[in-house]
């Protein structure tokens, strides 16, 4: 059975397309970019042109992409950077619902003796600026807000931020891993200084990733080693991965309008009718600015990993911020700092749709999630209170 | 992705027992939403046998805490309360094949539900969580749980208490209260250890031993503060150790080195000298 997968923010299927550009490069083409010899030396070419086609989706020029092996590499890469380069500044701010691999590297950092603010949102996941603009200070070393967040979707002002920062001189760095290919963002006008980026999230393959860096901004390497990325990131170049990603961004750029639409209809029509078809369903986030892939959607009195394996039977693929799900017992820290109810996160779905997502899919999860959560209702204690009196 | 055993996925997908006897002859109910899960047990008890005639449930949770409750049902209809009470959480997760070990928990709040039905059809008054130590403030885990689950489950680590009662996986203030409760448990117990430190070893048979207690003793607590520990040699009573990790800046690691002085002493020889490197 081949699954309904509305779960692409924790990964997306490699294109057709871009599958058939890549492989020729894990077969016949397995050279190593860096020999003289014109079978190895020849891929380099290749390497640019992806360079120039994932430049091309951001508004960038080539000599900013720097390839890596994924996005949380990008995204240490960015901080340890901008620590190095400003040795004297010792503080940094982000926000409390990043992704870890920012998040955790802000707290070790904390733990490394930095000052690290970390801003709060509001009940709809909204960045709170008073607090942003009360904490940017001559001693900030890099400020690194997440584009638009995983879990909700929910968009934060990086434009407004940006321009606070680049007035102020302090470096800007955003991790935009989940609005690349679905947001338009075009660093020629985007006030940030450097932006990750990661490959499975734009249908490409996993294991690359990108950072922009904005030319003029101060660089330190985080991995030490080769020549290459011009000295910026050491290591044998991913050299399939890479041809894939420029594939996969080229794609991303050609059809965006259409598809960013398409998704933003059929996420709208599934929010819709679950919330129409089940009582007791909120939408988690800010609806005004939102990925238009992404919903996040809270079933009360009932418990996210049960859901998500009822659906697992009609092989519909999500993901639930519940605790249950999560390898701790903590239950997601984004919709913890949103101030959602414990209940409504332990009932949380998040469905992220992509390109590939059709109508019918939609409509099956529409039909089948009624009875999912009637079903694990009547068995939960507080459903059936819930129900009965409502 | 939980590897859960079909037998788990089976009780969960189709539980049995399911919902709430009318007019019943105990009520147990445990948990809460806010923890993530709960569970309401309704039982049928002929009075006159003492046998359970009938029993359902209502269970708010994951799939392991779905199929534990519905496992518990089917085990414990037609036993006697005496019979049922005999009942453990292992006995649960055991058939169902097994549960993962972060999801033991939901074993244990079935077991403790089952409690909890007996004490109220034997009008008994049952010791009132509030006035209870809790321990865990995330979870309303107190020190009488936490005691009573290491003991019926031998569970000697933070870690594993927290897959079997939760206590410590929220914000893990309160890890060092209950790494002193392991420790009163375990050190007064072990009337077959304390001798340990006295008896006659050859000299590879107490390296063997040194090793085994930093290995198992010493290494993961250093660890879950981001320190480190490498034996280096062991030259009489001398056991040279180095600090690695965290360890090495760490302005407390006299202190370290003193415990694991402590340590080696009360379990291996009484005449250890630790020297850092």
């Amino acid at each position: 059975m081949k699954p309904i997968y509305l779960d692409n923010n924790a990964t997306t299927a490699v294109a057709p397309e871009v599958f058939e550009e890549m492989r020729p490069y894990l077969q016949e083409f397995y050279g190593n970019p860096s020999s003289m010899h014109t079978f190895g030396g020849q891929l380099y070419r290749k390497i640019e042109e992806a360079r120039e086609k994932v430049a091309a989706l951001i508004g960038a020029v080539p000599e900013e992409i720097i390839f890596t092996s994924c996005g949380t590499e990008s995204d240490n890469t960015a901080l340890m950077s901008a620590i190095e380069s400003y040795p004297a500044k010792r503080h940094v701010i982000t926000t409390r619902v990043e992704h870890p691999a920012v998040l955790n590297f802000c707290k070790h950092l904390a733990r490394k003796g930095y000052r690290v603010t970390f801003l709060p949102v509001d009940s709809l996941g909204r960045l709170d600026m008073d607090a942003f603009s009360r904490a940017v200070d001559d001693d900030t070393a890099v400020v690194s807000v997440m584009y638009a967040n995983n879990e909700t979707g929910v968009v934060f002002p990086v434009r407004e931020m940006g321009e606070v920062l680049r007035e102020r001189k302090i470096l800007f760095h955003t991790d935009a891993v989940q609005a690349v290919g679905k947001i338009p963002i075009d660093t020629r006008t985007l006030p940030v200084d450097m932006l990750s980026l990661s490959g499975h999230k734009v249908h490409a393959p996993k294991g690359v990733g990108v950072l922009y860096v904005r030319k003029g901004t101060r660089f330190y390497p985080y991995i030490i080693g080769g020549h290459q990325e011009r000295g910026r990131r050491a290591g044998t170049e991913n050299v399939a991965s890479l041809i894939a990603l420029g594939k996969a961004c080229e794609l991303a750029g050609s059809a965006f309008r259409g598809e960013v639409d398409y998704m933003g209809r059929l996420r709208d029509k599934l929010e819709k009718a679950l919330l129409q078809c089940c009582p007791d369903v909120r939408v988690n986030g800010d609806t005004e600015h939102r990925l238009p892939n992404t919903a996040n959607i809270s079933f009360e009195y009932v418990e996210g990993e049960a859901i998500l394996l009822r659906m697992d039977e009609y092989g519909i693929c999500a993901s639930s911020g519940s605790a249950c799900t999560s390898g701790s017992l903590e239950p997601s820290h984004v919709l913890r700092t949103m101030g959602v109810s414990f209940t409504a996160i332990h009932g949380s779905i998040r469905f992220s749709l992509s390109r590939y997502t059709s109508d019918a899919e939609i409509d099956r999860v529409i039909e089948v999630m009624p009875g999912i959560i009637k079903e694990l209702r009547g068995l939960s204690p507080y459903g059936r209170i819930k129900m009965v009196s409502g | 992705m939980w590897e859960y055993t079909e037998k788990v996925k089976d009780f969960f997908l189709h539980p049995k027992n399911v919902g709430e006897i009318e007019h019943p002859d105990a009520v147990g109910e445990v948990g809460s939403m806010l923890c993530g899960d709960a569970l309401k047990l309704t039982l049928k008890i002929d009075k006159k046998t003492g046998r359970i005639i009938d029993a359902r449930f209502q269970t708010f949770g994951c799939a392991s805490a779905i199929a534990s409750s519905s496992v518990l049902t089917e085990l414990i209809k037609g036993k006697t309360l005496d019979e049922a009470l005999e009942l453990t959480n292992q006995d649960i997760a055991e058939y169902l094949g097994g549960l993962p070990k972060e999801k033991m928990h939901c074993s244990v709040m079935g077991r403790e539900a089952l409690e909890a039905a007996i004490t109220n059809y034997r009008g008994e008054t049952r010791p009132v969580e509030r006035e209870e130590k809790v321990i865990c403030k995330c979870f309303e885990v107190s020190e009488e749980k936490i005691r009573r689950v290491a003991l019926e489950n031998h569970l000697s680590t933070v870690e594993e208490i927290t897959n079997y009662t939760k206590a410590g996986g929220g914000c893990g203030s309160c890890i060092p209260a209950i790494e002193a409760i392991l420790k009163d448990i375990w050190s007064v117990k072990p009337e077959c250890e304390a001798p340990k430190a006295h008896r006659k070893m050859t000299n590879l048979q107490r390296i063997a031993l040194i090793q085994d207690v930093i290995e198992k003793e010493i290494r993961p607590r250093l660890q879950t503060d981001g320190g480190d520990i490498e034996l280096i040699d062991v030259d009489g009573k001398r056991v040279i150790v180095s600090l690695r990790a965290m360890c090495v800046a760490c302005p407390m690691s006299d202190v370290t080195v003193k415990g694991i002085e402590d340590k080696l002493r009360e379990l291996v020889s009484e005449d250890l000298v630790v020297e850092a490197e």
